[in-house]
């Protein structure tokens, strides 16, 4: 860091002394997702870290790395290995887990993705009466507790008999994932010209055919944003399956949840792991998506 | 084209079709209006349907009292022209229950359990020992035949019956009994809501305070606002620096420290609460850390003046610092879950303000730290304010996070109306709950739309 001649030595130390504790805070946002990757390989039944998991040895200057493996992957996966002795019982609940949150998310982005895309499109509209009042309520699945979401959908699901079901688990995800697909289609639709769509129609093109050739491709960018922000609501919810859901519907959460308040097992670390990788892959993604817009609507990336 | 033909006879602007241009562009008006409508028709219906729909029947279950008018109602037809209510009242009330009871024993509720014991358990929440009472006098009042299971008619218990309620269970005799049914009569109860903030009402129908030890919600409350506001306060104090320098850092490596912004923002909650439990329990990495990292001194030293002393500064085994299930954990936790909530608006609206300001406010003679106060502090308070309300507001419903790593003294209003809806199956009182803090949140809601606007509202 090279400071300008006439930096005095106290805003110097305050400079490092400013950086040291952002640095800080950003370490405190990461460290534990960091810390939970070596623990999901360990070896020994405990959600800490035991000495025999020191892998470099000071006094001897070597690397150890015997209290390491793939067993919790392999018990995550529902590939048993009895010659490890394994201290918990072997299931498959984690891949019945796996696959139920992927199909409930599945359906939840697809309709959440359509339901939210209309009522942007909607309320895009300056003329439309109520507007604000429409976008509050649209947004406010986001802001409701989800204690008081759960427990209402909870009795009024039980007389429509969907409680245990999965379409009730859809219909209560796709209204929790509607807010995020709101915003960020209301985000790209306030950077589009509705000259687009005029000029469009003015050489003959159907209000269908328009859509789809001049606003979709400039608003789809939001629509899979919102659709990856219900995507991973969806697949991390836990309060409104342990209150609609039934025990057939044993998602991920639901089973990190248990395993959370019963059966601690480094299992959860295995999926943690794996959920952190997924996010970063997501996050990617998104950042990709943010680029085109920009560069779609002709805003630079400084 | 010519001037003429678009212009009519009143001077109005006319188009190709001869159609006024007011005309014209109103009715295109609507036609863009209705198409709208429509478009959001169906998303509404859905949310109105079953998303307000349930809510609401949730809220009404806070003040519905009809479940036990519906099984006493000659009872409460009586206890209005029960005249001197410090007596015990005449045999028509008696007999007014008994025949009550023959006619609604059997009536189901709505949630597929049987009315009156519904009633029985409500009316426990009024005065303790209604439930087991008329319990017990089913079952004289309704003799069932031990071989069909039919019930014996006629009923073996005939007029008059004060008597023999009152041989059956002496509590049929005790006046506090029979006054407690004033604060029931009325098809719509508050008492719910008083329940929620630890009071109730007396024979009269006057609000008291419960017993000191009946006393549990309005800690539960405090603690929930104290909750709240320790995290939203710290996660200011932890975002604010850290948003000013990804706003003014170069794009390149603000990017880069974005992503420690938004990974965790993106992570599951689960995940990061099981990492949590890593950190801070007893064998945990930060106890771990602060015995290795912490001199350890221990013995006696010569001080001057003070002589020998011993001396214990040391961070041992035994010093481990409980950081999990209570009240610092969910502080803690909460802090890194709400985090990114609080950094991002801050930032963005940072971005917003010309670096040039501050540049000009030390041109004109002022010191860096006098340029931040005066020049930009003032023009980030709209980020602050939407970052504290929406922390606040995300903060004030928690639910998981105190559930799991809040232990006795870490539990929050939430984990109680969850309590009430799931354990102690108290419907009411869960609603109630449930209510107040809707209405809390809804006014913090309000106020983020007034002050931000909800387009402004970003993720990411």
């Amino acid at each position: 860091m090279k400071f300008p001649s006439y930096t005095t030595p106290r805003q110097k130390l305050w400079h490092y002394f400013y950086r040291t504790f952002c640095g800080l805070v950003l370490f405190f946002l990461v460290a534990p997702l960091i810390v939970v990757l070596p623990l999901s390989f360990s070896t020994y039944p405990f959600l800490q870290f035991v000495p025999e998991m020191q892998f470099f040895s000071f006094e001897t200057m070597s690397f150890n790395f015997d209290g390491y493996g793939t067993r919790w992957y392999k018990e995550l996966f529902g590939i048993c290995d009895e010659t490890t002795g394994a201290t918990t019982v072997c299931t498959n609940r984690w891949m019945i887990g796996i696959k139920n949150s992927l199909i409930l998310a599945v359906f939840t982005t697809i309709f959440a993705s359509i339901l939210g895309t209309l009522a942007a499109l909607g309320l895009s509209n300056r003329h439309m009466p109520f507007n604000r009042a429409i976008m509050a309520l649209m947004i406010s699945p986001m802001i409701v507790p989800l204690i008081i979401t759960a427990s209402g959908m909870f009795f009024f699901f039980a007389k429509l008999n969907l409680v245990g079901t999965m379409t009730g688990l859809v219909i209560a995800h796709t209204i929790l994932g509607i807010p995020f697909v709101v915003i960020t289609v209301t985000a790209s639709l306030s950077g589009f010209d509705n000259n687009l769509l005029r000029a469009a129609s003015s050489l003959g093109g159907s209000p269908i055919r328009n859509f789809f050739k001049i606003q979709a491709p400039l608003i789809a960018p939001g629509v899979i944003a919102g659709g990856l922000f219900a995507f991973i609501t969806s697949f991390d919810e836990v309060v409104i399956v342990l209150f609609v859901g039934g025990p057939d519907q044993y998602t991920l959460p639901r089973q990190m949840w248990s395993g959370i308040r019963n059966e601690i097992s480094p299992t959860i670390l295995a999926a943690a792991t794996i959920l952190v990788i997924f996010s970063i892959v997501l996050l990617g993604t998104l950042e990709m998506l943010r680029r085109r817009s920009e560069r779609i609507r002709g805003v630079t990336p400084s | 084209m010519s001037d003429t033909s678009t212009v009519n006879s009143q001077g109005q602007l006319l188009t190709n079709d001869g159609v006024p241009l007011k005309e014209s562009l109103r009715k295109s008006l609507r036609r863009t209006k209705i198409r709208s409508f429509l478009l959001i028709l169906v998303p509404l219906l859905f949310i109105l349907i079953l998303f307000v729909t349930p809510i609401g029947s949730l809220l009404s279950r806070s003040i519905d009292d009809t479940s036990i008018n519906k099984v006493f109602p000659r009872t409460f037809a009586q206890y209005e022209i029960w005249a001197d209510k410090s007596t015990l009242p005449s045999e028509e009330m008696f007999a007014a229950v008994v025949s009550d009871i023959r006619n609604t024993h059997k009536l189901p509720d709505g949630d597929g359990k049987v009315l009156l014991g519904r009633s029985g358990t409500r009316m426990t929440y009024e005065f303790s020992g209604w439930r087991s009472l008329l319990l017990k006098t089913v079952k004289s009042a309704t003799k069932v035949d031990k071989k069909s299971k039919e019930e014996i008619k006629p009923y073996i218990w005939q007029a008059p019956y004060k008597e023999k309620m009152i041989k059956r269970d002496k509590r049929w005799g005790k006046l506090e009994f029979w006054q407690s049914l004033g604060a029931m009569k009325d098809p719509y109860t508050m008492g719910y809501y008083l329940n929620a903030v630890d009071l109730k009402y007396d024979a009269n129908k006057n609000v008291i305070q419960k017993k000191e030890y009946l006393r549990i919600y309005k800690t539960i409350w405090m603690r929930t606002l104290q909750v709240s506001l320790i995290v939203t306060l710290a996660c200011l104090f932890l975002a604010y620096p850290v948003a000013y320098l990804l706003a003014t850092l170069p794009m390149r490596t603000s990017n880069l420290l974005m992503i420690c912004v938004l990974m965790p923002f993106w992570t599951s909650l689960l995940v990061r609460i099981v990492a949590w439990m890593i950190m801070l329990q007893q064998n945990g990495v930060v106890n771990d850390t602060l015995i290795m990292i912490l001199p350890c001194f221990e013995g006696t030293l010569n001080l001057p003046f003070i002589g020998e002393t011993f001396i214990d500064l040391c961070f041992g085994e035994e010093d481990r610092l409980p950081m999990m299930y209570n009240f610092t954990g969910t502080i803690i936790v909460m802090t890194q879950v709400l985090l990114p909530f609080m950094i991002l608006p801050i930032y963005s609206v940072m971005k917003g303000i010309p670096p040039s300001y501050m540049r000009a406010a030390q041109n004109l003679g002022a010191t860096p730290t006098w340029a931040f106060i005066r020049v930009y502090m003032p023009q980030s308070v709209p980020g602050i304010g939407a970052g504290c309300i929406l922390v606040f507001i995300v903060a004030i419903g928690y639910y998981i996070t105190p559930e799991l790593v809040g232990g006795k003294d870490g539990l929050m209003i939430g984990n109680f109306a969850a309590r009430e809806m799931q354990r102690t199956l108290n419907w009411g009182l869960g609603a109630a709950i449930g209510a107040i803090l809707l209405a809390a949140v809804l006014i913090l809601y309000w106020v983020y739309d007034r002050l931000v606007g909800l387009d402004n509202l970003k993720m990411g």
